[in-house]
Order: C-alpha cells, then structure tokens, then sequence
C-alpha cells in the first residue's frame, strides 16, 4: 500500500502542476478551475477540522463561507462606489485590499462560529445537525432580503480585489496566492492535530468522559475547534468571491454545507489531505460530468454511496489501506 | 469535620420504582483502601457516578477534602483531586496507549490550550506517561493502538490514566476484572503501594484481591449498606454472609 505522505506530496505537485501546464499552453479556464478546487480545499480543511477531528457534523459550514463571501463583497461594494459603510454611527471604510478583506473574514467568521457554536454545542448528534442548518437557513434568507447588498441577485465586483507585489487578475498568480494560503492551512492543521490541543479534542470526539474524569472540558474543547474551523471556512468564502467576482446568497446555502461535507468523505474524514483530494475530485466531476449530463448529482451521490460502502477511509484510506475512519 | 478525605452523606438516588442509592453515607480516610462489595445491580456503580459526577443525586451530599462537590461537574472534581476508574473502559480506543495516558498528563497540566507544541515530544507530559505506564506493566505496549488491547491491558490503561492525575483520592470500579491470575496479583500489590499516595475507594468483585487489600470494607445490597468494618467483621458478620458471602462462607 502506498504511504500516506506520498499520497499527500502527489496531490499537492499535481495541484501545482496542472496550472502550470494550462500556462503553458494557454488554457486559462483550467487554471480558474483548479484555483476552485484549492478554495474548497481551504474551506474543506476548516470544516474538517470540526468534523474529523472534533466529530461535530456541522451542515451550517457554509454560514461562514458565505461570511467571508460578503465580507469581500460588502468592503469591496463600497470602495468601487467610493461609498463608505456605517455601522451603528461607526464610519468604516471601503477596502480592496486582500489581506484586509481575509483578516475582516476571519474575525466575523470566528466570532460567528462562537455565538453559534456556543447555541448548538448544547445539543449533540442529529440535533447538531439540525441546529447548524437552521442558522445555515437563517443567514440565507437574511442575505436575500438584504437588498442593500444586492439581496437575491447579489453583488458584483468589477476588478478583483489586490495584494501587495502581485497583479491578482492574472490567473495563475491569484491562483499562487490561493495555493500559498491551502499550504499555510494544511501546516496549521497538522500543528494543531498533533499539540496537546488536538489530542484532547481527538480524545473529545471518541469518549467525552474520558476527558472529563481528566479535568478537562471536552464542550469548551469542541468549542474551539469550531471556532477555528469557521475563521478558516469563512477566510475561504472570502477567496471564492475574489474568484467569481460575485457574491450571492447562494453562498449561504445547505447545498454548499453538504458539498463540503462530501468532498470530505470522498477524500477521506479526518486525514490532513482528506478535504485536498476531496475538493479536487469534486470539481473534476463537477466539471467533466457536469458537462456531460445535467444530473451529475446523482453519480456523486452513487459515487459517494459506494465510498461510504466500501472505502470508509475515504479515497486516501483505499490508497493507503487504513480503512479507519471515525465519525 | 472528621479527616476524611472522600464522604458521602445520606446520598439517595431513585431511577423509577428502583432506589438504587438509598440514604448512602460512607467515607474514604488517608491512607486507606475501602473496599465496596456486593453483589451485581446492587447499586456501586450507581454510587461511584454520584461520587465522581455524572449523575446527580436525588439528595444527600458528596464532600471532598471538606469541600462540598456536589454540584460540581465532573472535570472540576477531577482538578480538586477525584481520579476515577470505569467499569466499562472509557478510553479513546483509537489512539495508542501512550497518548491514552498522556491525555491524562495533560487534564492535570491544566493546560490543554496549546496548539503548536508537539504533545508527545512534551517531556513534562511523556515523562508523567510513561511512569503511569511502568507502574501499571503497559510500558512496552505504549505504541500499540487501544483497540488492540486485551480486556485486561485495557483495565491497567484505565488505572495508568488515573495515575497520571496525581490525585487526593481514586475511586476503581472493578479494576481486577479480567486481569486473570498473574494480573490480579499484579494490580493487588500495585494497588497495596499507592494507598500511600492516596486512599483507594475500591468496588470489586475479587474477594481475594478485597480481603488481602481492604483495611475497610462496606457491604452494599439494593442500594443500601448494610454493613460496614473490617475485614475480620464482615467475613464473619452472619447478615452478610446471608446476604452476600453466602457461597464464601
Ligand atoms: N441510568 C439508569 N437508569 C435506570 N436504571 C439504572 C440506571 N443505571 C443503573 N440502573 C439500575 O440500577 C441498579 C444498580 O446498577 P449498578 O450498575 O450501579 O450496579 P452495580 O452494583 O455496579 O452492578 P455490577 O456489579 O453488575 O457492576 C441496577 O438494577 C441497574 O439496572
Ligand atoms: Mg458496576
């Protein structure tokens, strides 16, 4: 079987050789389609930070992708309208500059994912699911009343936002940008997993009481793994609406919480490279079937079906022949 | 006050019909191993979940060092020194040993807000670990998955973590279940050493293990205790023997 590490160093010169290639013979639209995959990779890695290590099915993911979504649209929206945001008697600014727009993401994401981490770690199991999709539901239909922001259409933006030192409308260098950031992710995560933080939440997913009769809290632990997981998550949204230009409500949709979820165990839950494999195979299908025929949902479902069957390890657990896999 | 370290006073606890804890006053003193024995369902269980957290009482209180614990959760018990051994192993089944124990390092650490440091190559935790581990004879078996464990492996684990903690006092439910001959004779003399460290409240069903051990021993039947004294006292108390011993005697 073929080492873990080996399998992760594949997927990650594969996602930088792809672009390189569509450079060079001048294929822009790959390289748009593997920086999506990098973005869901990001927003994968959050979620499976909650989900693989902390065990918290959370079908409200997409709350703080949609987040960090309007955060670049909403600073965005008023420095091309040279406008300027009020909050309650609070004069901020419009931006479009990246590194601002990804630090406001993070911290609305994270004190989101708090309050509602806070509200829906009361309950666990199905009742987590369901409470995670109410407020998934709730941000939803906020955003499309939200008509100051475009409401159901959304909002556009003309140029895409900067970063000091490089020319982000030029494809392949947006895409460095978005691979740079799914590496620092993947370095924080491995951290994490393996810091005395990452073992008692890994000990929290498997018997809470466990970690109780240690003196530890294993509510407050799983707390904040959601709120890092969201920060990520969110930082992610504000990175795909960079990509499109656009932000809408959709980015607040269950769908989007249930693609992430999938796209992890495709790639395997719980596994670092997991939600990388995940995400590019998603939108390869996306693409290869969804071109193919209109119903490409139902074969990722089949193929999904027949993972959670037969490979519960996720791909990476079927290349590397540890079938382990929790939650 | 008396100088308990581990009271119960008057504690009850109904599930229906049932009074699985009737009106339960005991206590745990320095240096000491008190023995709880009596037969299956009779309510021990029940009463090291009170003691510890993780069931409330219907009434009655649970002291510990003086301080009134009732109503503390389980963690902060924990932290004010109340190590706890389960019946049914409660352990983190797909971590190996050594991260077993050294999550117990880290609950007494206090400090489990770290998330850049590597855990294992924390010597401060790995060193209290492995020491856990030598005690119990599961140093070799540190990098082996839990799920690989025997029954018994996994209950010298159990007490391998309640070592880590260093605590005022432990409470075992049953911890020689399983062990076979050569692990029991193991965990008894193990278990003689550490009253010294801290007094032992020690549910078990071994009668060898309970007589060569126990300086006190409470006879828990229905829920109730219905005798308590030394070893001497309750092999030859005849309520006992009829309640209880009956097949020993
Ligand atoms: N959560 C519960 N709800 C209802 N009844 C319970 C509950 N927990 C325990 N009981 C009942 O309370 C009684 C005491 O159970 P307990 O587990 O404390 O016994 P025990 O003395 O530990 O037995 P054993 O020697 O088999 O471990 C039993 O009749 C059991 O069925
Ligand atoms: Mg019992």
């Amino acid at each position: 079987m073929i080492p873990e590490r080996l399998v992760n160093w594949v997927a990650l010169l594969g996602l930088l050789a792809v672009p390189l290639w569509a450079v060079v013979v001048d294929e822009p639209f790959t390289i748009t389609l593997v920086t999506r995959a990098v973005i869901l990779a990001i927003a994968a890695v959050g979620l499976n930070i909650a989900l693989g290590i902390g065990g918290l099915v959370s079908l409200g993911h997409a709350v703080f992708f949609g987040i960090g979504g309007y955060a670049m649209g909403i600073l965005a929206y008023h420095a091309q309208t040279f406008t300027s945001l009020n909050l309650i008697g609070l004069v901020i600014p419009g931006t479009k500059s990246m590194p601002v727009i990804w630090l406001v993401a993070i911290v609305i994401s994270a004190l989101a994912a708090w309050i509602i981490g806070l509200l829906s770690l009361r309950t666990s199991g199905v009742y987590f699911i369901m409470i995670t999709l109410a407020f998934g539901q709730m941000f939803f239909y906020f955003a499309i009343s939200w008509s100051a922001y475009g409401g159901e259409d959304g909002l556009s933006i003309y140029v895409r936002n900067g970063f000091p030192g490089l020319n982000t409308l030029v494809p392949i260098q947006f895409f460095g940008l978005c691979l740079v950031l799914l590496c620092v992710v993947l370095f924080l995560n491995a951290r994490l997993q393996n810091a005395p933080f990452g073992l008692a939440l890994n000990a929290a997913r498997q018997v809470p009481t466990r970690v109780e009769t240690v003196g530890l809290n294993p509510v407050r632990l799983k707390l904040v793994a959601f709120v890092i997981s969201g920060a990520i998550t969110g930082l992610a949204g504000a990175l795909f609406a960079d990509l499109n230009r656009f932000v809408s409500p959709t980015m607040f949709s269950w769908q989007l919480s249930g693609e992430l979820i999938v796209l992890i165990i495709i790639g395997g839950v719980g596994r670092l490279y997991g939600p990388v494999i995940g995400a590019c195979l998603f939108v390869a299908l996306e693409h290869w079937l969804g071109g193919l025929t209109e119903f490409w949902h139902v074969y990722l479902g089949l193929i999904l079906l027949a993972i959670v069957l037969f490979a519960r390890g996720g791909i990476i657990g079927l290349l590397t022949g540890k079938e382990g896999a929790h939650v | 006050m008396s100088d308990a370290i581990l009271q119960t006073r008057n504690l009850k606890k109904r599930f229906g019909a049932l009074a699985a804890t009737d009106d339960v006053s005991i206590d745990l003193r320095a240096g000491e191993i008190h023995a709880i024995i009596g037969p299956n369902g009779a309510g021990k269980s029940t009463l090291i979940a009170q003691i510890c957290g993780g069931l409330a009482p219907d009434s009655g209180t649970v002291h510990l060092m003086g301080r009134d614990v009732t109503q503390d959760s389980t963690a902060d018990r924990a932290r004010a020194g109340l190590a706890r051994t389960f019946q049914i192993s409660a352990l983190a089944m797909e971590d190996t040993v050594l991260e077993n124990v050294v999550l117990g390092a880290l609950g007494a650490s206090g400090r489990p807000w770290q998330f850049w440091t590597r855990a294992l190559s924390d010597r401060s935790l790995t060193a209290i670990a492995e020491a856990a581990l030598e005690r119990v004879g599961l140093i070799d078996q540190r990098h082996m998955r839990c799920a690989a464990l025997s029954h018994g492996q996994r209950r010298q684990l159990e007490v391998a973590v309640a070592l880590t903690l260093s605590p005022k006092a432990f409470v075992m439910d049953e911890p020689m279940a399983g062990l076979g001959a050569e692990g029991s004779h193991q965990m008894t003399a193990l278990l003689d050493q550490l009253r010294a460290e801290a007094p032992i409240l020690l549910v078990e069903h071994d009668m060898d293990a309970v007589f060569a051990l126990a300086d006190r021993i409470s006879v828990l039947v229905y829920g109730k205790v219905i005798a308590s004294g030394s070893v001497d006292e309750i092999r030859s108390s005849s309520t006992v023997r009829v309640a209880y011993l009956g097949e020993e005697a």
